[in-house]
């Protein structure tokens, strides 16, 4: 019996230790792609044992390239100010909501639930952002459309307060004569820490992640966040082949970063989220769970 | 009337605190719900939204005309249908495989390291992808054409092979964030049924075919059913984004969303564009709706309402 269990083990050890190789391949590629000489990427292409060493990439992306830096810049501030502000807006949305003595309460909660489902698209939601509220080029553009509360956070967070937080806690700071205010900020929030962290980091992943909002709303390059940077990057790139295509090539090539450049860029866009992701692997992986049973 | 003033004293500031979320979700999601009515305008800059004049069904009669109506109609529907099915076995059998392995720290290193592509942007996929598929210098040629000395594949035109491609990115990156829903399933299943296969004499294979996957079964039912629900709804970037916008692969990669986007953005074809978008919300509505209303019947505790 032991003996057969063994020989299971490593199978599925085996199974387990291929399934990470596949994840972990792409990644790798990257990686020895930016650590690449330029010469021997264009002889050799991308290759996971480089022929040549260089850190000539980081060293460009570092010293020459300013647009890297300001991108890295734009994408800390947008989401440092987004996911506070989400954060804040989500828990003064979720107390009330899990206070069941709050007359109008399930008014609220419907206003809330009836826009995850339906939703009027990109078209109407486009057209008033850039023609009512002139949105296209600002800050503004990247922090607000689409990514400033998510009712899936509210009803998770909701769904915390009521069952981890009992009415007998938040009736004795009222007798002692606490504000709502002050209740939620020093009485909840300090209990609520785990599902805020969960919701935080999931939030924060969404900002430093996007590109939509910059590829409707932004075309000046110094709003440029990273994301923004790689997607408008690809975009010249395409363009390019499309005019080679026609044979009307007129877009400077000199001008795109070259391809390990490319990838060290690509590097930096991820490098911050696995520094950060082992500290919150587990509340993530708690997030996932109670976040897709009960949205 | 003297009551509701003493309500009022007493929980105003409970109202308060919904202020910001009513006003961001009116913003952002309400008014766009209204302005959806462009479909049935015909909208002119100048007037706005709600000045261009009304034109009843003629957008959506231009539209249905177009062969891009069913094109996009299919795509998102098949590749949602292969997404779920393959996505769900994918998940479900790498979840079981980690529920057996006994050495706890593999366990945990295995479901951190799936879960990373979860973690990153459709634009960086979008460089992954072309790291392996460009057509001079990626890994693929190169390695067909020097290893196997196989004739290059100029992937970025050639549509037959995106619905693999496309099919193998989504698994590649949703797999840990489903394999985690399910794993956590598993390990709520009471280990008292385990015991009592074991002393019914069953093996390993039993044990998963009459315990583990029943546990299962209706986590399953519930996560496709949700996923039912949005069949009409596309990840933009992984049809836009990640094939590079390629002209020659339009007839597999064009889906709902990318429609609209490009009517949009690229062809000035608001009308087209806004009757696309319409239809996939009224559809999506009913289909989450639908779906819903199963996953209550089945599990009141798993359903949105």
């Amino acid at each position: 019996m032991v003996q057969h269990d063994r020989g299971f083990q490593i199978v599925a050890n085996a199974l387990m230790i291929f399934l990470v190789i596949c994840v972990l391949a792409p990644f790798l590629l990257m990686l020895m792609s930016s650590l690449t000489d330029e010469q021997s990427l264009i002889a050799n292409g991308y290759s996971f044992i480089p022929k040549k060493f260089s850190i000539y990439a980081y060293r460009y992306l570092l010293v020459q390239s300013g647009s890297v830096a300001h991108g890295y810049l734009i994408s800390v501030l947008v989401t440092a100010v987004g996911t506070f502000s989400n954060l804040l807006i989500t828990i003064l949305y979720a107390y009330p909501l899990s206070r069941r003595d709050l007359p109008g309460r399930n008014i609220f909660a419907f206003y809330l639930f009836f826009t995850m489902l339906f939703s009027g698209g990109l078209v109407p939601a486009y057209l008033m952002w850039t023609q009512t509220f002139h949105i296209r080029n600002t800050f503004f553009a990247l922090l607000v459309p689409g990514l400033l509360m998510s009712p899936f956070n509210v009803i998770m967070m909701r769904t915390f307060f009521t069952t981890n937080i009992p009415d007998e806690v938040i009736e004795a700071a009222r007798i002692d004569g606490a504000s709502e205010f002050k209740i939620v900020f020093t009485v909840v929030f300090p209990m609520a820490v785990p599902i805020v962290a969960t919701i935080g980091f999931l939030v924060g992943l969404g900002y430093w992640n996007d590109w939509m909002n910059g590829l409707y709303y932004i075309n000046d390059d110094r709003l440029y966040s990273i994301q923004v940077l790689l997607m408008k990057i690809q975009r010249n790139l395409d363009q390019l082949r499309q005019q080679a295509q026609n044979g009307s090539g007129n877009v400077n090539l000199a001008e795109l970063p070259s391809t390990s450049v490319r990838m060290a860029l690509t590097v930096m866009g991820i490098l911050p989220i696995m520094i950060i992701y082992p500290f919150v692997q587990k509340f993530l992986v708690k997030g996932i769970t109670i976040g897709a049973v009960k949205g | 009337m003297k009551k509701f003033v003493v309500k009022m004293q007493r929980y105003w500031p409970l109202y308060l605190m919904f202020l910001p979320g009513v006003v961001y979700l009116f913003i952002n999601s309400y008014i766009p719900m209204f302005g959806i009515q462009i479909a049935f305008r015909q909208y002119n800059a100048a007037k706005g939204v709600f000045g261009s004049p009304w034109i009843g069904l003629k957008n959506f009669e231009f539209l249905i005309r177009t062969k891009d109506a069913w094109v996009m109609v299919r795509n998102t529907l098949l590749y949602n249908i292969v997404f779920i099915i393959l996505g769900t076995v994918a998940a479900v059998a790498t979840a079981i495989i980690l529920s057996e392995i006994r050495n706890k720290k593999a366990k945990q290193t295995y479901q951190t390291i799936i879960l990373i592509p979860f973690l990153i942007s459709m634009v960086i996929v979008s460089y992954l992808a072309f790291a392996f598929l460009s057509t001079s210098n990626g890994f693929i040629n190169n390695t067909l054409v020097k290893v196997f000395g196989i004739k290059a594949i100029d992937w970025y035109n050639t549509p037959k092979h995106w619905p693999f491609i496309l099919v193998i990115i989504n698994l590649w990156k949703g797999l840990g964030y489903n394999m985690i829903l399910y794993y956590a399933t598993i390990l709520g299943i009471d280990s008292t049924l385990y015991e009592a296969a074991v002393v019914d004499g069953a093996n390993r294979w039993q044990k998963v075919l009459h315990v583990t996957l029943p546990g299962l079964k209706s986590t399953i039912i519930i996560l496709t059913l949700m996923a039912l629900g949005g069949i009409f709804r596309s990840d933009f970037g992984l049809f836009y984004q990640v094939p590079q916008n390629s002209g020659p692969l339009i007839n597999v990669t064009q889906t709902i969303d990318t429609y609209v986007y490009r009517g949009l953005m690229q062809n000035n074809n608001i009308g087209m564009s806004s009757a696309a978008g319409l239809y996939q919300s009224v559809v999506g509505f009913v289909l989450v709706i639908t779906a819903n209303t199963i996953v209550r019947k089945i599990d009141s505790d798993s359903s949105l309402f």
